[in-house]
């Protein structure tokens, strides 16, 4: 008997221990020198000591965009490589940015390095925000407007620039009989898509790609589209941000999304079901000749030729739109977190400045195909740095060219928008509408869009 | 021996509470205490005493999701239980292949939530879009929905439960009384049935819980569409909480209300059902 409780105390000891090493095992990596030649070795000397020169800081960048992760792991490795600071990023899940900071934030080892969308989203996370005003990376910055200022403490450093509009396939609008000129206001925009839908038949192809209003793809609307009434009534009452919209220029809102949703490939009820994956799917089968997005989709709709793409500003019918440009603005800010040790802190800083100016870096943020040194394509982003390179993503040249032909940007006023319930509550009522083109379901619209704002403003006070 | 077993009960019981700990009582107790503060990561938090009680019970959009969610849970108990209960009757009688199809009938149980939820909703959705609608433009074609994927989850679990019930019923009680004459529809209401209290409380129990906490189904076959209507309490809760900032608070005071709610429930039930159980 008592031979065998001992052996149960035993075994019962053995599995306790055997699971404790299980979560205590800390993840320290063998250093490796390269064997081989002399030269390798006092390569790898200096290494060694270059990571003692910059102290014990670590990097843990928290991405936001996951079209973009393969290639800040990669420069996150050749960081190491070259420096011995270790550096780790964590991409969020689309659409599960702030989930995913908030629990981050809480660990011992938060992200040091985290995104906020624009003034909204700093909102929560001022506490957090380092003051980037004396840092190098403040300095390599071309134009202030792209610093996210909290008061006088520069919070965010906007590290992309990005531009949509109507993104448009240009072989199939000339088999229409169309080409760019033809459409500088939104009545030409109008008459172009509606005399495509009345000969869809014969010509083989719809005007818009479905406008999904699923998950993946209803942002282009109750975010980007929702844009273009926002900037406007800004432009209208000159002024940058508001606690109570007045929605001066919904009725234009809903001119452009009965234009969408009934010149598509799809009959208007089935868009809550619709994907952004169907409406790429539907762009490069070549079944509709627009499809609203911006140029981070160059690589979805690639297969179609560069000089087979084309932009068109969204006209929505508002005073002054023959001068009107693409959208173009960020909404992806760098915040370097404030409660991180002065290691960390320091680690990141230099971290930040060696992407931005170095040669892999600024190559791997902006170049195109095979610009990362693996080989594989690069972010093909447009940096707000001085270290920013020529672009070979088509859409953002076409971008340049509007600026260059003197067309007025769009800001990107969505980044004021109250909070994401309010987005949910346009989208919810777009969807609605769609389905059903009532004037009571278009009164559901105005009524997230104005009575929401000044109800989210307040909440979110 | 049993005195020897009990020497040692610290370390039997050391894991798992220590788990219970970890896992359940210390993120409860921070739980209530952050439903009275206000903060962007758990760590620190400002004390803002009940004002984040107050902003839930003032959310319209949080009341209609209880009564949305007891509505549910009472339909989809009921259908569960019933039609577990059924299968489980037809598959302990003699007849081959009993054990293939109680494998098949679990099976859907195996599958997560999440998954299921896609699945079925590209299922209703190609199906309604014959009808020129879909799951997301109606709260009650959401609600049927998640009923249709709830049951065709959970029935088979349940049905695991009540066979097990129904083969620990002696023999002898239902031999006596097919000798007194009770037809079979007495000797179901009148036999089985009260043999079967256990595991009637049990499922009741799980299934009424589950329907009050169903999160993952509803996140992926409806995400709250058209406009919350077909939001339920923890996917309420879950939005209140990332929807807004500075709302963490509030989303953190409708946890601790629903976790109240469904307790309550729980034990309510659990009594009501428990008083018919029988002695064997």
């Amino acid at each position: 008997m008592k031979k065998r409780s001992l052996l149960a105390l035993a075994m019962v000891g053995a599995l306790s221990v055997s699971m404790l090493a299980g979560c205590g095992s800390s993840s320290t990596k063998e250093t490796q020198a390269p064997a081989g030649s002399e030269a390798a070795t006092e390569a790898a000397t200096e290494a060694a000591k270059e990571s003692t020169a910059a102290g014990d800081g670590k990097v843990y960048y928290l991405n936001f965009k996951p079209e973009q992760d393969a290639q800040w792991q990669e420069l996150a490795k050749l960081y190491t490589e070259e420096t011995g600071v270790p550096v780790t990023v964590l991409t969020a899940a689309s659409g599960n940015y702030e989930t995913t900071l908030k629990s981050e934030m809480a660990k011992t080892d938060a992200p040091t390095l985290f995104q906020v969308n624009g003034p909204v989203g700093l909102a929560s996370w001022k506490d957090y925000c380092y003051d980037l005003k004396d840092s190098k990376i403040a300095g390599e910055l071309t134009n202030d407007e792209f610093a996210l200022m909290d008061g006088d403490s520069m919070a965010g450093i906007g590290y992309v620039i990005e531009t949509y509009g109507i993104i448009y396939n240009k072989a199939l609008l000339e088999k229409a009989g169309y080409t760019q000129d033809d459409i500088k206001s939104f009545d030409d925009l109008k008459k172009v898509a509606e005399d495509i839908t009345a000969r869809k038949d014969e010509l083989g192809f719809s005007a818009f790609t479905s406008a999904g209003m699923d998950g993946s793809s209803d942002w282009r609307f109750k975010t980007h589209l929702a844009n273009l009434p926002i900037y406007y009534e800004y432009k209208a009452d000159d002024i940058d941000t508001t606690d109570a919209i007045k929605g001066t220029y919904l009725d234009n809102y809903r001119n452009i999304w009965n234009l969408y949703i009934n010149n598509a490939t799809c009959d208007p009820s089935l868009l809550s079901t619709k994907t952004g994956d169907d409406a790429v799917a539907e762009f490069v089968t070549e079944q509709a000749v627009f499809y609203q997005n911006g140029t981070w989709a160059y690589n979805d709709v690639a297969e179609l030729g560069d000089d087979n793409l084309g932009m068109l500003p969204i006209y929505i019918g508002a005073e002054g739109e023959d001068k009107q440009g693409l959208c173009t603005g960020t909404e992806n800010y760098w915040c370097v977190n404030s409660k991180a040790s002065e290691a960390d802190i320091q680690a990141t800083l230099d971290f930040m400045y060696w992407c931005v100016t170095s040669e892999v870096g600024t190559k791997a943020m902006c170049g195109g195909e095979s610009a990362m040194p693996s080989g594989d394509a690069g972010m093909g982003f447009v940096i707000p740095f001085k270290g920013n390179l020529e672009s070979s993503n088509p859409l953002v040249n076409i971008a340049n060219q509007y600026v260059a032909d003197g067309y007025t940007p769009v800001a990107w006023t969505f980044s004021t928008m109250p909070s994401e319930e309010w987005k949910n509550g346009v989208g919810s009522a777009l969807t609605t509408y769609a389905a059903d083109q009532t004037d009571d379901n278009w009164a559901a619209v105005v009524s997230a869009f104005v009575d929401g704002w000044a109800k989210e403003a307040a909440a979110s006070k | 021996m049993e005195k020897a077993i009990k020497r040692y009960l610290p370390i039997f019981v050391l894991p798992t509470l220590a788990a219970f700990i970890i896992g359940f009582i210390a993120p409860f107790i921070m739980g209530v205490g952050l439903s009275f503060c206000e903060f962007t990561t758990v760590k620190d938090a400002k004390f803002v005493g009940i004002s984040n009680y107050v902003k839930a019970f003032q959310d319209t959009i949080f009341r209609h999701s209880f009564w949305y969610t007891a509505l549910f849970a009472i339909v989809s108990l009921i259908v569960i239980n019933v039609c577990a209960f059924a299968l489980a009757l037809a598959l302990t009688r003699k007849m081959r292949g009993t054990n293939i199809f109680r494998t098949i009938f679990f099976m859907p149980n195996l599958i997560g939530g999440i998954v299921l939820g896609y699945i079925w909703q590209l299922i209703f959705n190609g199906i309604l879009a014959k009808y020129s609608t879909a799951l997301a433009l109606n709260q009650w074609l959401g609600f049927w929905g998640l009923i249709i994927l709830v049951s065709w989850q959970q029935i088979g679990y349940m049905m695991i439960i009540y066979i097990a019930g129904l083969q620990s019923i002696p023999g002898e009680v239902m031999e006596a009384a097919q000798i007194d004459g009770a037809n079979s529809w007495q000797r179901l209401w009148k036999v089985t049935i009260p043999m079967m209290m256990p595991s009637i409380t049990i499922c009741t129990f799980l299934s009424i819980t589950n329907g009050f906490k169903l999160f993952d189904q509803n996140l992926s076959l409806t995400a709250g569409e058209p406009s919350k209507l077909s939001e339920m309490m923890a996917l309420n809760i879950y939005n209140t909480f990332y929807g807004r900032s500075g709302w963490e608070g509030v989303g953190q005071a409708k946890a601790v209300i629903f976790f109240v709610i469904v307790v309550a429930i729980g034990l309510v039930q659990l009594r009501a059902t428990r008083s018919k159980e029988v002695q064997q």
